[in-house]
């Protein structure tokens, strides 16, 4: 039987205790089925709720644009990896391979103009945006190119342009900051300019950051507050080597966690495109329209480890695979091929297209400049006042006046 | 010509942000108890009536989750005032005010500055014990990308978070629930007050006195003092100490050949120790002695009064170190 992820509808405010006490009520279960027992190993419970397919009225055309997004992220992923190894690529790296249809699917479900901020499995996030991969793998090679010219790093991509507001390094601080973008858009729709919100916020976060302060407080804030914040938990089963069920109370049940804040709770199968785009898609217009946050477990997989160094000892080349065959880009080749959208042919035309935007993107960042010198006292102050003279080095600057550079920001002018 | 008004110190910081408030939509309030109940100080007394619930925001007992929803408003481009009921409970907040909001402009290569001002009381006095003592300060003048202003009277608070609240970078702004009540004159006409300008506010001869915040009041107390014994003494109030003017200190250093720094956080690793440091660099040849420093105690704040006092910096603990520093005259 094909695995099929729950999702949930309507909101966890409508669920009776009788569900929340039983996660599993009303579902249809295949017990034995080694795929069963994988997914309950790594999610707490065997989830074989029959839903609905998702109901989306999909274009072939946008179905071909995320296929080809989902293998531009998996292609410069797999490069990643390689750059890494070439020692290219320094610090921490945390690649996304397996869990392109969250980053993808959530990003068409919403407009440009939303905010997006993440933590640091956030290449696929930047991609998924528009961030030129050249910029992307530029800033990871530590190279003026890159998207902060270079002082950011893997986990840390920032593209004003394209409202991306960072991957953050510490587990769950971007949560309190999704939070404040997502009330920052709203004060300036209805305080500001005096009408209605028009923009939600995504705000994604790994489920080993449902164990920090920080979330539990954002969420307290978002449901107290009416904030019009989603929080895409990208459950992957594992914070770092820890399986979520040893870190985490009802990792069975995550949506409880939303309840307990008055905030609606969704389960969406990460796996599958289509299915987070529909899905996304009806709770980012009713949080555009309610001006309320929503909570989602997006149920998904990392195929790699946590991050380069990361061995996978702690779970079973078959659990791997069991994912591995419900792999997001190849159900939607399938859905393609299937419907005749997508041939062999026109499948290595695009796999040829992704290789070669890569390869470039590697060849461009090899080629941009390392940071110039001047950069190290770039960017610390907006406004800095000068010379800090307390060091032993003469020259050491608080601060110089920010140069015209790639994007060069005014806060000052901002809004005003 | 008419006399200038007098008003507390909570006023002036009232001031600063009901007219930063007025002028610019983008500047809201929000912490604990700052819009009903009038502010746990009374500082942001009647503000919640004039600019509403939406620009005046009771928050939770969640010092962590509020700085960071301020830190992401003021990344889309507003300008939150955040006030901690005490800068002690900052210390919960740790990971949104000191990675993301001095970081953030630089991580992201310029593209996303964070406007906002924490403010709050700062510093022992009030036999609060250890827990509510803290002089931020000491910790976080470590931390590049902050401003941090510790004004000492109700002219210079209400100036410089003008300054802070107009500015486009994170401020740290360090009240004393100690000094909440002072008087002092302050203009009704506008005036803002930049950073990085001390104060010479006496002047002297003998004695360069370099201080921020309220020891500035011990360090006045401790040169009339010392003035009887014929030592004189100037008093600088630095009043940032990120950015730190030290140009006004070593200028007064290089006349007087003598310099205790006064500081009311800890002695290890300080703005009092920076200070010294700079001073030491820019003075070698023109000192007499070597920087005399005055910090709290090397020990948890203690509760009973008489131990509190000994704790602090005081006039008098001032005083031996200006006659050490001047043992020459």
């Amino acid at each position: 039987m094909a695995f099929v992820a729950r999702r949930l509808f309507p909101v966890c405010t409508d669920y009776t205790m009788t569900s929340l006490s039983n996660p599993t009520a009303g579902g249809v279960s295949a017990p034995g089925s080694s795929q069963s027992d994988v997914h309950a190993k790594v999610y707490g419970d065997a989830e074989h709720l029959q839903v609905p397919a998702a109901a989306a009225h999909v274009s072939t055309e946008k179905m071909l644009d995320w296929f080809k997004q989902m293998l531009l992220i998996r292609e410069f992923e797999l490069r990643c990896m390689q750059a890494y190894q070439e020692k290219k690529i320094g610090g921490f790296c945390h690649v996304y391979i397996g869990q392109e249809a969250v980053a993808v699917g959530c990003t068409a479900a919403v407009e440009h103009k939303d905010p997006i901020v993440t933590a640091y499995r956030d290449h696929g996030h930047a991609l998924a945006r528009g961030m030129d991969p050249k910029h992307c793998m530029a800033e990871m090679f530590g190279r003026v190119g890159g998207c902060a010219k270079g002082k950011g790093g893997s986990m840390h991509m920032f593209d004003r342009d394209n409202n991306l507001y960072g991957g953050h390094g510490i587990v769950g601080a971007q949560t309190p900051l999704g939070a404040g973008l997502a009330f920052g858009c709203k004060y300036i729709d209805e305080v500001i300019e005096g009408k209605a919100n028009s923009r939600v916020s995504l705000c994604f976060l790994g489920d080993g950051a449902l164990n920090q302060g920080a979330f539990h407080e954002a969420m307290n804030l978002a449901g107290l507050f009416d904030i019009p914040v989603i929080y895409v938990v990208e459950n992957n089963g594992y914070s770092m080597g820890t399986a979520i069920a040893r870190g985490t109370t009802m990792a069975h049940s995550l949506i409880t966690k939303a309840a307990g804040y008055g905030i609606d709770g969704y389960v969406v199968d990460g796996m599958d495109v289509v299915g987070v785009y529909a899905d996304m898609k009806r709770i980012a217009d009713k949080c555009r329209a309610t001006s309320r946050p929503a909570f989602v477990d997006m149920r998904t997989y990392r195929y790699k480890g946590h991050s380069m160094s990361d061995p996978r000892k702690y779970r079973t080349k078959e659990e791997e695979e069991v994912f591995e065959k419900h792999d997001p880009i190849g159900r939607l080749e399938a859905r393609l091929k299937a419907a005749g959208k997508l041939t062999d042919d026109s499948l290595k035309a695009m796999q040829k297209d992704v290789r070669d935007t890569v390869r470039d993107a590697v060849a461009w960042s090899d080629e941009s400049p390392i940071p110039p010198m001047a950069e190290l006292f770039h960017d610390v102050f907006v406004e800095p006042w000068g010379p800090y003279t307390g060091s032993s080095q003469p020259q050491m600057n608080g601060g110089t006046a920010n140069q015209p550079s790639m994007r060069t920001i005014d806060t000052k002018e901002e809004l005003s | 010509m008419s006399a200038v008004r007098e008003i507390e110190y909570r006023d002036a910081l009232r001031e600063a942000m009901s007219e930063e408030m007025r002028r610019d939509k983008r500047v809201f309030l929000l912490g604990e108890e700052v819009a009903e109940y009038n502010g746990a100080y009374k500082i942001s007394r009647g503000m919640l009536e004039e600019f509403g619930a939406r620009r005046v925001i009771d928050t939770p007992i969640s010092e962590s989750g509020f700085a960071g929803l301020a830190i992401g408003a003021a990344m889309m481009g507003l300008k939150p005032v955040v006030e901690f009921m005490s800068w002690s409970f900052s210390l919960v907040a740790a990971d949104p005010i000191l990675n993301n909001a001095p970081k953030m402009l630089y991580m992201s290569g310029g593209q996303f500055g964070c406007p906002v001002v924490f403010r709050g009381n700062d510093g022992a006095g009030g036999q609060l014990g250890s827990t509510h003592s803290w002089c931020v300060e000491g910790l976080f003048s470590n931390v590049p990308g902050i401003k941090i202003a510790i004004p000492s009277n109700p002219y210079d608070a209400k100036g410089l978070l003008k300054t802070a609240i107009r500015g486009s970078d994170p401020v740290f702004f360090l009240e004393s629930e100690r000094m909440l009540g002072n008087k002092g004159e302050v203009p009704e006409e506008e005036y803002l007050i930049p950073f990085g300008q001390a104060k010479v506010i006496r002047s002297g001869t003998d004695c360069t006195l370099a201080s921020w915040g309220r020891p500035v009041h011990f360090c006045m107390e401790a040169a009339e003092e010392m003035q009887k014994l014929g030592i004189s003494c100037e008093v600088i109030d630095l009043r940032t100490v990120r950015p730190l003017d030290i140009g006004t200190v070593v200028r007064s250093v290089k006349k007087t050949g003598a310099c205790v720094v006064v500081d009311q956080s800890w002695s290890f690793g300080s703005p009092g120790s920076e200070v010294a440091s700079q001073v030491h660099r820019h003075c070698f040849d023109d000192l007499d002695n070597y920087v005399h420093r005055v910090h709290s105690a090397d020990v948890p704040t203690p509760y009973a009064t008489n131990l509190e006092q000994e704790y602090l910096p005081n006039a008098r603990k001032i005083a031996e170190a200006v006659r050490s520093a001047t043992y020459n005259l």
